[in-house]
């Protein structure tokens, strides 16, 4: 699991960190920690949810995500665009141009990631119509939040909504749609344009699918420099686009619960934001919620790293283009599924962190990370490179850190 | 029987900092793989504790002591204390003043709440001196 996060979260650019403690405090999981001068990741720690390429000042953060090249060897090439995409363009009156520039930079078909939001929608109306539902649902289209809930607060599994999320709805509707048309299945490749690195590992994984749907995952940005010089050349554009403002609102925060319909709902953004809305489920609270809706960056999608245009300015153009939207675009009889073809494939696994796997033994290591906490200063200034004094007590127990290094503490001792 | 021995203030009419201690508590549970449902248990139970702390007695202390098998928490305060201890553990009696409610608090579940999910609860309240609740959870 570890090594796919590597891979496929965050690296780091070791030339240009410059040792700053900018990214281990930010990181909502404590899993950054300076050594010998340079940020390294904990990978099992690590959420994906890119608040440290977002904070780092030296660009010495690379998100992850697939270069064009990766849509090589496939004849036929499939383009998952996601409704915050469209916020990205200045001056862009029909998002029909957005489209045909996409099928003439490369892609031989375009597919709106919207119409899963639709579909994920319409499905969860239903399901809340039917009552059946725990108390609140949270939902999941963020695989940030997702990776959280899987991490820190196990208590809340119950309460994920079980549903895939857009883009793998919008990936399994594009390949048989393509299929239908009689291209060669082996030919296919279905490549995701990413507004984080969050949803590019949540793909890379196949987290909650059986099979692979998605062959690749491009960041916004490397297609909005291919398609830029494009859009300018287009005089007339083809009618490619078929979802509603139901699917288009999923790209900020609010959007997805709006569409899910249900009148006592809760949207929180920004991962501090979330972190505290689970806490407060933890503890019992929010009971008189039904529906919430949890996005690890501020905004919801259209404030991912790996987009271009700042989230507020891109949240301001969706509204624009709102009117040109019909209210819904594909509906769910339109598909002619059955529920349970939008249900996740496969359990959420288990991530979730302890200190052993044996009761006793993790108590003595809490009862020694506790011991070793009283020594230090607790002050958290990061000196030593570990966030808190508490994680770096809790490296020393694990076995990430040989020795306890406090410069605070040596530094007084001294004098 | 050796314990993880951890204190923390609850600050009066502070209901930004309230459940600090609850958030510190279930930190230390989750990574000794404590069953969630008995987490959730004790963070219910502590989280209510904590705020009638802040509502009622201007604050207090909450001690905790965690042990491998069971937690123990102990909330102190020198507040008004409770008059009618059977009165206060009915669901829905509260004396929370109107302001409290308007913050969404004093529903008057609290006591009931604390009893419900834990598996021991003592209340020792003795008016114009002070409560002293004590939550045990035992681990499964």
């Amino acid at each position: 699991m570890s090594d796919l996060k590597k891979q496929h979260t965050v690296t780091l650019d070791m030339d240009k960190c410059i040792g700053c403690f900018s990214c281990v405090k930010r990181c909502p999981t404590e899993a950054i920690r300076v050594k010998d001068g340079k940020a390294s990741v904990i990978y099992d720690k690590c959420i994906g949810c890119g608040e440290c390429v977002r904070i780092c000042q030296s660009n010495a953060k690379i998100p992850s995500y697939d270069k064009w090249e990766v849509m090589a060897p496939y004849k036929y090439k499939v383009a998952l665009v996601p409704p915050s995409f469209y916020g990205q363009f200045n001056n862009v009156k029909d998002v029909n141009t957005i489209l045909t520039a996409l099928k003439n930079i490369g892609f031989d078909y375009v597919f709106e990631v919207g119409i899963g939001a639709e579909l994920v929608s319409q499905a969860t109306q239903r399901l809340l119509l039917k009552g059946k539902l725990p108390k609140p649902i949270i939902s999941t289209a963020c695989p940030a939040v997702l990776e959280l809930i899987n991490e820190r607060f196990e208590n809340l599994k119950p309460n994920i909504l079980q549903l895939l999320a857009p883009v793998d709805v919008a990936a399994k509707l594009a390949r048989e749609k393509v299929i239908r048309r009689g291209v060669n299945p082996s030919d296919i490749g279905v490549f995701f344009i990413s507004p984080c690195p969050a949803k590019v590992y949540a793909l890379k994984a196949n987290k909650s699918v059986k099979e692979k749907y998605v062959d690749g995952a491009i960041s916004v940005s490397e297609v909005y420099k291919k398609l830029l010089p494009e859009l300018s050349n287009i005089e007339d554009s083809n009618n490619l686009s078929e979802m509603g403002i139901l699917g288009l609102q999923w790209a900020s925060s609010g959007g997805e619960a709006a569409a899910a319909n249900c009148e006592k709902y809760l949207a929180a953004d920004g991962i501090e934001n979330v972190i505290s809305i689970l806490e407060a489920l933890e503890n019992g609270g929010l009971q008189d919620v039904e529906f919430i809706e949890l996005n690890a960056c501020t905004s919801g999608c259209v404030g991912g790293v790996l987009n271009v245009e700042n989230p507020f300015v891109a949240r301001a153009r969706l509204r624009q283009l709102r009117r040109k939207f019909p209210q819904v675009g594909v509906m769910l009889s339109d598909v002619d599924k059955p529920l349970d073809w939008f249900f996740m494939e496969k359990d959420i696994e288990n991530d979730h962190q302890t200190f052993s796997a044996d009761r006793n033994e993790a108590f003595t290591k809490l009862l020694e990370i506790q011991h070793l906490l009283d020594d230090l200063p607790q002050i958290d200034c990061g000196a030593c490179g570990a966030p808190s004094c508490r994680a770096l007590c809790e490296d020393y127990v694990m076995g990430r850190i040989s020795t306890i290094n406090c410069p605070v503490k040596d530094r007084k001792d001294t004098k | 029987m050796s314990s993880l021995h951890l204190e923390y203030e609850v600050e009066g009419n502070n209901f930004v900092s309230a459940g600090q201690a609850t958030e510190k508590v279930k930190f230390c549970l989750k990574g000794m793989g404590i069953n969630p449902a008995d987490i959730r248990r004790i963070a219910i139970a502590m989280y209510e504790a904590e705020i009638n702390m802040v509502i009622h007695a201007n604050g207090g202390k909450a001690l905790v002591d965690i042990f491998v098998d069971k937690i123990v928490v102990k909330l102190v305060d020198t507040g008004p204390g409770i008059a009618d201890i059977d009165k206060a553990m009915t669901p829905g009696f509260s004396t929370a003043t109107d302001s409290i409610r308007d913050l969404g608090f004093g529903a008057g579940m609290g006591l009931h709440n604390m009893k419900k999910y834990t598996d021991e609860m003592y209340v020792e309240s003795t008016v114009g001196v002070g409560t002293t609740i004590t939550l045990v959870v035992n681990f499964s």
